[in-house]
Order: C-alpha cells, then structure tokens, then sequence
C-alpha cells in the first residue's frame, strides 16, 4: 500500500486530467459529433428507404388486388351478359313458336268457320237447285205423263191397279 | 518491478560495448518540474541513466536527483542524498513533477493518433456515407459502444450526450492496453495516477448529470423507515463518491499491472532457468508460455476497456435514470423491484 502511494505521481495525475480533458474537447468538436449524426442520419435514411421500399410493396400489392378484382368483375360481367343474351334469346324463340301457335290455330279455326259456312251454303243451294230441278221434271213429267187422253187414263187405270194390289 | 513503474526517458535497449561500458539505447525525454524555485525544465538526459540518486543537477538555484523514478529536490545547503536505514532519503524531498515521463509520451502519441484516425473518419462522412479503408475499420467499433454500452446502460433518450466521453475513455485505454503490450514498454493504464484521472472525470460527470431523483435516492431514500434512511445516505454517498471511482480506478490499474508483471515473469524465465534446463529449454518454455499469456492480455486488454466504459455508462445511466414511471406497487402497496434495482444490485 506504501508502495502504491509512494508510487502515485501527483504531476502525472494533473498532465494525465488536462490530456484527457483535452483529448475529450477535441475529440467531441472534431471526430464524435460529426461522426455521430453521421451515423444516425445514415441509419434514419437506411430506416426510411426501407419504409418507403415496404410502402411501394405494399401498394404493388393494392394495384395487383385492384387489378385482379377488376379482371374478375369483367369477366362476372361477361358472363352475365352471356347469360342474359341466352335468356333473351330462348325467350324469343319461345315466344315466336307460342305467337305462330296461337296465329296458325286461329288461321285453321277461321278456315273451318269459313268452310262450314261454305259447306252450309253449298248444300242450301244445292237443296234449292235439286227441289227445283225436281219440281221442274216433276212438271216435265208431269207434262208428259198427262199429255194425252190415252195416257192419263192408262195412268189411272195403272195407279188403281197399285192400289189394288196393296 | 521497474519497469512497470514510469520514467523520466525513452529506453529502447541496453548492451556492454568493447570497452566493457554500459550502453542505453533510447532518447531524453524533458523534465519539467514545479520546486521551491519556480517552474525548472531540463532534459532528462541530465541525470545520465542515474536512477540512484548520485547524478545532481543544478538549475535554478535548486538541486535535483533521481531516486526509483522520481525526481527530489535537495534541502538547501544539502550536497548529496542521504539515506536512512529502509532507504528513504533523509534530506530531499519530491517536488510536482509535469515532466513528459514514458507515460506522457505514450498519452500524447495516443491522443495524437485517435484525432488523426476519428478526424479522418469524421471527414469521410462529408463525401461518402460508407467510409473506406482505415475508416471501415473504426466505424464498427464506434457504433458497437454507442449500440453495446451507452445506449443500453444510459437509454435512448439521453445516451446522446455522453457517448462523446465515452467513445473518448474507451479508445484511450483501449489503445494504451495494446500500447502496453508492445516492447516499447508503456505501462499507461497501469499507471495509479491515470486511472485515478480516468474513474474521477467519470465519479465528476455522473454527480454532476445526476436528477433529483439521484439524490432523493441517494440522500432520503424513499420506501425505508425514516430511521434508516441516514444510515443509507451514508451508504449511498460512500458508494457513490469512494467505491465506485475507486473499484474502477483499481479493476483498470491492477489488471494492466497484473498482466504486465505476469508477462514480464515468464520473459524472466528466459534467464532465471537458464541454468536447471539449459539455454534452448529456458528459451522455448519462456517464450511459449509467454506467447499464450500475451493472447490473453491482448483480450484483457480490450476487456478492461470494456469493463471501464461499460460502467462508467452504467453510473450515468443510473444517475440519470427516469424514476417516475417506475416501481410499480403491488396489492399491499410494496415496491415491485424492476430492473432498474436488479441492476444495482450487481455492481
């Protein structure tokens, strides 16, 4: 312990503060404060490009799901539109097939009215013109039959005799 | 044990020339000193290699000797040095002495070379933000104490401040660690005065960056019966004042010391077993053991660098520690101890 103290130099101590002190001015104005902000500010740059880098990935990414929600409402759409032209058009084929279903019976049904009356007015006229075909040989007949003495009375001599025989 | 010890010259080698006369390689280095006369400076060529006290030199009007490395001055009238029985000298006396010893020397070539070499890399920033060369090298060691030693230990919100002192402090003994181990011989860090100088600039910036809390803490510790607490201030100020700057000034000077005389015994095995295993055996067990024993002085020597740095962040961090959000309470209204206290604890 003698030795310790004796050995412990007061000047050294003092030259040793004042080195030190300086060395710590010096050193803090010229190499640690320039060399500190440095570094920190390098850091917060590195800090913040790394931000910026996960900021553009992340909208990368935005763009992408956009994209993809876009491409998939498109092609809803499409098929939609498929579907609905589809529809559209088994309804008009429906709707012609039942519309000339409806004309062609009504068609039919007129041409049977039409051929009934047809019909109707044929058998009329022809009921017509065979009473008075009848009634016209029943004249000229009649006219021939009764056209002498002899052969009026041949014919009532033969109607007796019909009668006569039922 | 010499050559542990500080001294007033470079001495590079010594050898016995063809005359048979004993010479110093090395060169002077100046004496200046603080005597009853004044400021004296002299080269300490002057004393001849004398560490004895037999070479006088006369300046000013005073008389000076070199005795075990330091310099004396002579009473008045006095003509040599004399001595008592356990070899003190009876009528000298030592004066201040601000000389550029051994140990000045290596400080100002380390100051030199950390602003050459932390300037250099402050500069490169200016035109690069990745430094090259030298720089690349110091850039990781610069943001392994901020990131290792004064962020964790003082915090994010005020390391700022204190990492300049502490970047400063860890170079320096680190670099006079290495310094040390060269065969140049500078025993800086194993130096009681410079270690002293080191632990109490940091006992300084602690007390002075110290909150109230500190010394609420410190002086009136809350959460113990007020009878206790007197008692605990003493504790506290003695931790604070004595046991702190003194483990630190003592773990950093005796490690280097230990270290160097360790290192310089197994050298000495060279000679002491020159004679039981032979000049080829002495030789080759010296230098093998010598060898390991410098790898880990070379780890020691970054690790006491470490240490110091390490804890003179911690005394600042715990000085400066925000305490109003802390100790949280439990049901009965008993301190939680947070790790703030845990780390106390440890040191």
């Amino acid at each position: 312990m003698e030795t310790l103290i004796n050995d412990f130099s007061p000047g050294l101590f003092i030259v040793q503060t004042i080195l030190l002190l300086g060395l710590i001015f010096l050193l803090v104005k010229f190499a640690w404060k320039p060399i500190l902000n440095s570094l920190n500010e390098r850091e917060t740059g590195i800090q913040e490009a790394l931000a910026a880098a996960e900021r553009a990935k992340a909208e990368m990414q935005n763009l992408q799901a956009d994209n993809d929600r876009m491409l998939q409402e498109a092609r809803a759409e499409r098929e939609a539109m498929l579907k609905e032209a589809r529809e559209i058009k088994d309804k008009m084929i429906a709707d012609s097939k039942e519309q000339a279903k409806v004309e062609g019976d009504k068609m039919i049904k007129q041409a049977q009215e039409t051929i009934e009356s047809e019909k109707k007015a044929a058998v009329a006229e022809l009921k017509s013109q065979v009473a008075e075909l009848s009634v016209s040989i029943a004249e000229k007949v009649l006219k021939e039959e009764l056209s002498g003495k002899d052969k009026q009375l041949k014919l009532v001599e033969k109607m007796l005799g019909d009668i006569k025989l039922n | 044990m010499h050559h542990i010890k500080d001294s007033h010259d470079f001495h590079l080698f010594s050898y016995t020339n063809s005359e048979g006369e004993r010479k110093h390689v090395g060169f002077p280095l100046p004496v200046i000193v603080w005597s009853s006369n004044g400021l004296v400076t002299f080269m300490s060529s002057q004393f001849h290699h004398d560490d004895n006290g037999e070479v006088i030199v006369e300046r000013n009007g005073s008389k000076f000797v070199k005795l075990h490395s330091k310099i004396y001055e002579l009473e008045p009238g006095a003509i040599s040095v004399n001595f008592d029985e356990s070899q003190h000298a009876t009528n000298a006396h030592k004066v201040l002495d601000f000389s550029i010893t051994k140990s000045v020397f290596g400080i100002l070539l380390v100051g030199l070379f950390m602003l050459w070499a932390f300037s250099s890399l402050a500069r490169q920033y200016k035109n690069k933000s990745v430094p090259t060369g030298f720089g690349r090298v110091l850039e990781p060691l610069v943001i392994y104490v901020r990131d290792e030693i004064a962020k964790p230990n003082i915090g994010e919100k005020k390391y700022r401040q204190f990492t300049g002192y502490l970047l400063t402090v860890f170079f320096f003994i680190w670099i006079l660690n290495l310094l040390g181990l060269t065969p140049f011989g500078f025993n800086v860090t194993g130096q009681l005065a410079v270690t002293a100088a080191l632990a109490i600039l940091t006992l300084i910036i602690y007390t002075f960056s110290g909150n109230k809390d500190y010394w609420m803490h410190m002086l009136w510790m809350p959460g113990v019966p007020v009878l206790i607490r007197p008692v605990t201030a003493i504790i506290e100020l003695a931790g604070a004042f004595l046991i702190k700057p003194f483990s630190l000034l003592v773990r950093l000077f005796a490690n280097i010391s230990a270290g160097h005389i360790v290192v310089m015994s197994l050298i000495a095995i060279m000679f002491t077993l020159k004679d039981s295993l032979g000049v080829a055996g002495a030789t080759g067990l010296s230098l093998i053991l010598s060898f390991f024993i410098t790898l880990i002085e070379v780890l020691v020597a970054f690790l006491q660098a470490y240490i110091f740095t390490m804890l003179s962040a911690l005394f600042i961090g715990m000085a400066v520690a925000e305490h109003d959000h802390e100790h949280h309470h439990d049901a009965e209204g008993h301190d939680v101890p947070d790790a703030e206290d845990v780390r106390a604890d440890f040191i």
